[in-house]
């Protein structure tokens, strides 16, 4: 599928897709990358490693320092697939050089959990 | 996007590597929000500064960037993890509080104006009408859209902290007139009208809304409840901005009792606490002479601990507010806030009282604690004597 890509990069893995937007800061634990807000669909879940799927980011402004603190700490997400792409997502990606793309809707949702895929944001596609 | 030979030559590294990340951030966010241009900013207002939210990394990539960045324009910064004159009188880590002077250091280095405070609409003087700022603070980037008639987007800490590096953000979204249009109505309908409903109503708000939204059934709001509809709505959402009055286009939702509860029962999970905060966002001048008057001839049965920017401790002290608080039982604090503050640690701490929709959510899901959510008066009659 063809992708717009935020930041550039490629990265290959498993996808962990969640339903809710995420609010980085005080939703993910920053030295774990463990998802801790208990009324997110992914609660308990950790994000390392994983090609990481949700809507859009919500919420605190310095969600973009837990994004780079996540990179930091080992604990980062390999990519994003956003549906649709906010400042603070985006600007974390930017500094911790993780790959980020959005996906048309229909592409978006044909993204399953645990599925193996290669997010290629320099070509704009995903594999 | 569209860069000038001299943005492009920045983005390329010509100009050193601080500027060179600075605009790899603009040109990340301009992607994601289909900008076509760079425009001129006049105020920075950064977030990122308790070393509790940016953590080592935080601290460390500060301290890099301090080494030869300095800011190209007005910058002022949000609430650090603590007061300095009075952080003795709480059991916090030595570390912490030698990383936090760094941070500190790093952003003084930098040029910043040390305001440590995430209520800058209401401590500095406003530019004129319409001008372009960098908020990096959801409460205030809302505040100074929907009320101090300011243009910004919702910034992120990096996104403001490019604009205080080069003096230019995005033009997209909320900087455009026709990006802030609302489109999405909410119809205020629950019957209680004080600023924890209205803290409710903009997590709800946030929540439902894309950049912009129009709430009808309010004509004008007092400053408290104000500050605690922007800080509910930066929350939940990526909401920058709020008008009041039926919306001319999109769909209308009712934001009613039921709707009200149900945002409340997400938030409050405790009966009572076992301390009080009060300011989130800092509260003004007016706010705590408002306070001291309710307060008068009471004490609180509970530790209270108030908020404010260190912008108004002079007031706070030449007009007897702070001897009065102190008489009340409530010890006033500056420059930080309650959000992720480490004064409340869950060591010590089940569970906190405050009036704050902001300030609930991130003591639940980053201090662990739980939290009883009620308004002023109420506190006021319920934990004093």
């Amino acid at each position: 599928m063809n992708v717009k890509i935020i930041v550039r990069g490629k990265a290959k893995g498993a996808v962990l897709c969640a339903e809710n937007p995420v609010n980085f800061l005080g939703g993910v634990d920053k030295s774990t990358g463990r998802i801790r807000d208990e009324n997110h669909d992914l609660f308990g879940k950790f994000v390392g490693g994983k090609i990481l799927v949700f809507p859009k980011g919500i919420g605190s402004s310095v969600g973009a320092y837990t994004i780079y603190s996540l990179k930091y700490n080992k604990c980062a997400p390999l990519a994003i697939v956003c549906l649709k792409a906010d400042i603070t997502t985006a600007s974390g990606c930017a500094i911790s050089n993780i790959p980020l793309v959005v996906a048309e809707k229909k592409d978006y949702e044909s993204l399953k959990d645990g599925q193996e895929i290669t997010v290629d944001a320099i070509e704009g596609k995903i594999l | 996007m569209e860069l000038t030979k001299e943005e492009e030559s920045a983005l390329a590294g010509k100009h050193g590597e601080t500027l060179a990340l600075a605009y790899r951030i603009l040109v990340a966010i301009g992607e994601a929000t289909g900008a076509d241009k760079l425009i001129p900013v006049e105020w920075a207002h950064l977030s990122g500064v308790n070393y509790n939210t940016i953590g080592d990394a935080g601290e460390e990539f500060l301290s890099h960037l301090s080494k030869d960045a300095k800011f190209k324009i007005k910058t002022t910064v949000n609430p650090m993890g603590f007061d300095s004159d009075s952080v003795s009188k709480f059991e916090l880590d030595e570390e912490f509080i030698k990383k936090q002077q760094r941070i500190r250091q790093s952003y003084e280095k930098m040029g910043v104006i040390p305001s440590f405070s995430c209520i800058p609409y209401e401590i500095f003087e406003l530019p004129k009408k319409g001008t372009q700022v960098s908020f990096g603070e959801s409460n205030a980037a809302i505040y100074a859209n929907s009320i101090s008639a300011l243009k910004t987007n919702k910034e992120s800490a990096f996104s403001a902290l490019a604009s205080a590096l080069t003096g230019k953000n995005i033009y997209s979204d909320l900087r455009d007139d026709e990006g802030r249009k609302p489109n999405l109505t909410i119809r205020m309908k629950a019957t209680q009208k004080d600023e924890l409903t209205y803290g409710l109503l903009g997590y709800f708000a946030g929540k439902e809304a894309g950049s912009s939204v129009a709430i009808s059934g309010v004509n004008e709001l007092d400053r408290r409840s104000c500050k605690s509809l922007c800080a509910g709505m930066g929350t939940s959402g990526s909401c920058g901005m709020f008008t009041f009055g039926e919306g001319e286009k999109g769909e209308k939702i009712d934001f009613d009792d039921k709707e009200m509860k149900n945002v409340k029962d997400e938030l409050n999970t405790a009966e009572s606490g076992d301390v009080i905060t009060l300011g989130s966002p800092q509260l003004g001048l007016e706010e705590i002479s408002d306070l001291t008057i309710k307060l008068k001839g009471r004490s609180f049965r509970k530790r209270c601990m108030i908020f404010c920017p260190r912008a108004i401790q002079g007031q706070i002290r030449n007009l007897g507010y702070d001897k009065q608080l102190g008489q009340a039982g409530a010890e006033v604090l500056y420059d930080c806030c309650i959000c992720l503050t480490p004064l409340v640690d869950k060591e010590d701490v089940d569970s906190v009282i405050t009036n704050s929709v902001k300030g609930a959510y991130y003591l639940r899901t980053s201090n662990g604690v739980d939290v009883n959510l009620k308004n002023l008066d109420q506190i006021i009659q319920e934990e004093t004597k």
